[in-house]
C-alpha cells in the first residue's frame, strides 16, 4: 500500500507535478469563493479562454508564455470593466463578445503553427506533467503573490462582496476593489494554464468553493476548507491519472465534481438532506 | 425650530432620464424622528441614496452640521431593504456587526479590542448577543433586521437611515423596531424612516415628509396628513370617508419603481 502510494513520487517529474497541482488547487479554491460569491463564474471562465490569443501570440513571437497570458488577461480584465461600465452595456453582454471574440483570435493564430493540434490540446487542458522546475518557481512566486494580497484585503474584499453600498460608504472604493479582484483573478488563471489548461480552470475556481460554501458558516472557513478541498482534489487525480493513465487536470477537476457531489447531497445545513428534513419540520 | 442639523437644500437627484426627486427641502432639526412617507416610485429610496452619497445630486446640497457628508467617518448609517441584502452569503452576525466598525480602520489595520466592545454592545442593545456565531441566513425576518440595525449603531452614527424597516417583518419586530426608535431618542441620534405605513408614520414621529417626486408636505403629521396634501400624493387612491382617508396602494401608478409591494395590498385606514 505504501509502496502503491509513494511509487508515481520517484520521478521526479511526478513530485513537480504534485507540487504545481497543490499550488494551483489551493490557490484556485481560495480566490474562487469570491468567485462563486460574487457569482463571478461566467466571468472566470471567459478571462481563462480570453487568455488564449495573448499565449498564442508569445509563442509565436517565441517569448514567454506566462507573459503573453498575463498581458492578455490584464487586458481583457480592463475591457470588460469599460465596456460594462462606460458602453452601456450589462456585463454578461460584454463579457460574451469579448470571450468568444478572443478565443476566436486564439485559435485562427494557433492555427498558423505547424504543431497546432498538440500545443493547442496542452493550452486548453494542460500538460502538468510538463512542467520544469523554473515554471514551479514562476507558479510558486505569483501565488503567493496573490495569496498575500487577498489576505492584507480579506477584511476590505469580505465587505465589498457582502455589501458594496456599505463599503461605498465607508471609503473603501468598491469599484477598485472588484477591479483588484479582476487581476488577482487573471493572475490565477494564468498560474493555472498549464496544470488543467484553459478548459478546466473555470471547474477549478468554482468547484471547490462551492463545495465549501455548502459546508460552512463564515467566508475566512470557507476559504480553508476550499483550499483542503482544492488540495486534496489535486492529490486525488494525479493518482487516478498516474495508474488509469487518462489526462491529469481533468482527473483533478473530476475529483473536485465527486466532492461537491458528496457535500450537494450530505451538506449539515444547506445538503439535500438536511434541507428536505427541514422542509418536513414544521416551522 | 432649533438650528437644522440635517439640511436638504433644493436637491434635485435621479438616474437616467426623469429625475425621481425634484427639488427637495427640507431641514431636519438634531435628534428628530422623521417618517419619509409616499406612493410607490415616489423617491423616498433616492432620497437615502443621495443622502449616503451613493446617488450624486444633480442640483442643489446636502449639509450635515453645516459640511458636505461622505468620507471615511461618515457619521450617517443606513439599513438597506432586506431585498438588498444577500442572506446566503456565509457571514455570522457578530461579522457583520464588525463591519459597521470598518469605517474607522484603515486598510490594513484589524479590528482593536474597542471596537470589539462596541460590537458587544450593540449586540446586546438589540437582545441578540446569543445569536453572534450564527450564519445571517439561519435567523428570523425580525432577528436578521436587528442584526442591521446593531451594524448601524456600531458605526456610532449622527443620522440613520432606515429604509421601509416595517415592510416584511411581523407585528412582535415591529413593536421591538419602534421602542428602539424611542430608546435612541435618548441617544440624540436623528432617524429618518421610509415607510408605507402610514398609521405609525402618524403616530410615532415628529414629523412626516410626504413625498412624491417632490416634497408635497413637511411638518408635525397633523399638519401633513390633510386631504389636500394626501390626494397632492396619492390621487385617485386616496378615498376621503366620513373622517377616515382609505389609500389603496395596491395598484400603484409606478409599477416596477424599485420598492416592494409586498403589505400594500390592505387599504391603510388613517385617523383625522
Amino acid at each position: 500500500m505504501i509502496d502503491w502510494l509513494t511509487e508515481p513520487f520517484t520521478y521526479e517529474f511526478m513530485q513537480r507535478a504534485l507540487a504545481a497541482s497543490l499550488i494551483v488547487g489551493v490557490l484556485c479554491s481560495v480566490i474562487g469563493c469570491f468567485v462563486v460569491l460574487r457569482a463571478m463564474a461566467f466571468l472566470g471562465d471567459a478571462l481563462a479562454h480570453a487568455i488564449l490569443p495573448g499565449v498564442a501570440v508569445a509563442y509565436l513571437l517565441g517569448a514567454d508564455l506566462l507573459v503573453g497570458a498575463l498581458v492578455a488577461a490584464v487586458a481583457v480584465a480592463v475591457g470588460i470593466g469599460l465596456f460594462s461600465r462606460r458602453g452601456g452595456l450589462k456585463e454578461d453582454t460584454a463579457i460574451g463578445i469579448l470571450f468568444a471574440a478572443a478565443l476566436a483570435l486564439g485559435v485562427v493564430l494557433i492555427s498558423t503553427v505547424r504543431s497546432y493540434a498538440t500545443d493547442l490540446t496542452h493550452i486548453l487542458f494542460g500538460d502538468v506533467l510538463g512542467v520544469t522546475a523554473g515554471d514551479l518557481w514562476v507558479t510558486g512566486i505569483l501565488a503567493l503573490i496573490v495569496l498575500a494580497v487577498l489576505l492584507a484585503f480579506f477584511k476590505e474584499f469580505q465587505l465589498a462582496s457582502f455589501d458594496p453600498v456599505l463599503a461605498h460608504m465607508l471609503g473603501k472604493r468598491p469599484e477598485t476593489l472588484r477591479f483588484a479582484m479582476l487581476i488577482l483573478l487573471a493572475l490565477t488563471i494564468v498560474v493555472s494554464l498549464q496544470t488543467v489548461g484553459v478548459g478546466l480552470v473555470a471547474a477549478m475556481l468554482v468547484t471547490p468553493a462551492a463545495t465549501a460554501f455548502l459546508l460552512t458558516r463564515r467566508l475566512a472557513t470557507m476559504m480553508g476548507v476550499a483550499a483542503a478541498i482544492g488540495a486534496a482534489a489535486a492529490v486525488v487525480g494525479l493518482y487516478v491519472s498516474y495508474y488509469l493513465d487518462v489526462a491529469s487536470g481533468a482527473a483533478v477537476v473530476l475529483a473536485a465534481t465527486a466532492a461537491f457531489l458528496v457535500a450537494y447531497v450530505a451538506a449539515p445545513r444547506r445538503g439535500l438532506i438536511a434541507r428536505r428534513a427541514a422542509r418536513r419540520r414544521p416551522a | 425650530m432649533p438650528e437644522p442639523y440635517l439640511a436638504i437644500d433644493d436637491a434635485t437627484a435621479g438616474y437616467d432620464g426623469r429625475p425621481a426627486l425634484t427639488g427637495v427641502t427640507m431641514h431636519v432639526p438634531h435628534g428628530a424622528q422623521v417618517a419619509i412617507v409616499g406612493p410607490n416610485g415616489a423617491g423616498k429610496s433616492t432620497l437615502f441614496k443621495a443622502l449616503v452619497g451613493l446617488l450624486p445630486l444633480r442640483s442643489g446640497r446636502i449639509l450635515l452640521h453645516g459640511r458636505q457628508p461622505g468620507g471615511q467617518t461618515d457619521p450617517i448609517a443606513y439599513v438597506p431593504q432586506r431585498e438588498e441584502i444577500d442572506w446566503s452569503f456565509p457571514v455570522t452576525v457578530r461579522d457583520v456587526v464588525m463591519m459597521g466598525r470598518y469605517g474607522r480602520l484603515g486598510w490594513f489595520s484589524r479590528p482593536r479590542s474597542a471596537d470589539r466592545d462596541v460590537v458587544e454592545r450593540c449586540l446586546d442593545e438589540l437582545g441578540i448577543a446569543e445569536l453572534a456565531g450564527r450564519a445571517i441566513g439561519e435567523l428570523s425576518g425580525g432577528q436578521q433586521q436587528r442584526v442591521f440595525l446593531a451594524r448601524a449603531l456600531a458605526q456610532e452614527p449622527h443620522v440613520l437611515l432606515l429604509d421601509e424597516p416595517f415592510t416584511g417583518v411581523d407585528v412582535s419586530a415591529r413593536e421591538a423596531l419602534l421602542e428602539l426608535l424611542s430608546r435612541l431618542r435618548l441617544k440624540d441620534i436623528t432617524i429618518l424612516v421610509s415607510t408605507h405605513d402610514m398609521a405609525i408614520a402618524a403616530k410615532r414621529f415628529d414629523l412626516v415628509a410626504l413625498l412624491n417626486h417632490r416634497l408635497i408636505a413637511y411638518g408635525a403629521p397633523a399638519d401633513v396628513f390633510t386631504p389636500a396634501h394626501l390626494t397632492d400624493a396619492f390621487g385617485g387612491q386616496a378615498l376621503f370617508l366620513n373622517d377616515m382617508v382609505v389609500i389603496d396602494q395596491c395598484c400603484p401608478g409606478h409599477v416596477g419603481g424599485g420598492e416592494s409591494h409586498r403589505h400594500s395590498h390592505e387599504p391603510h385606514a388613517e385617523p383625522r
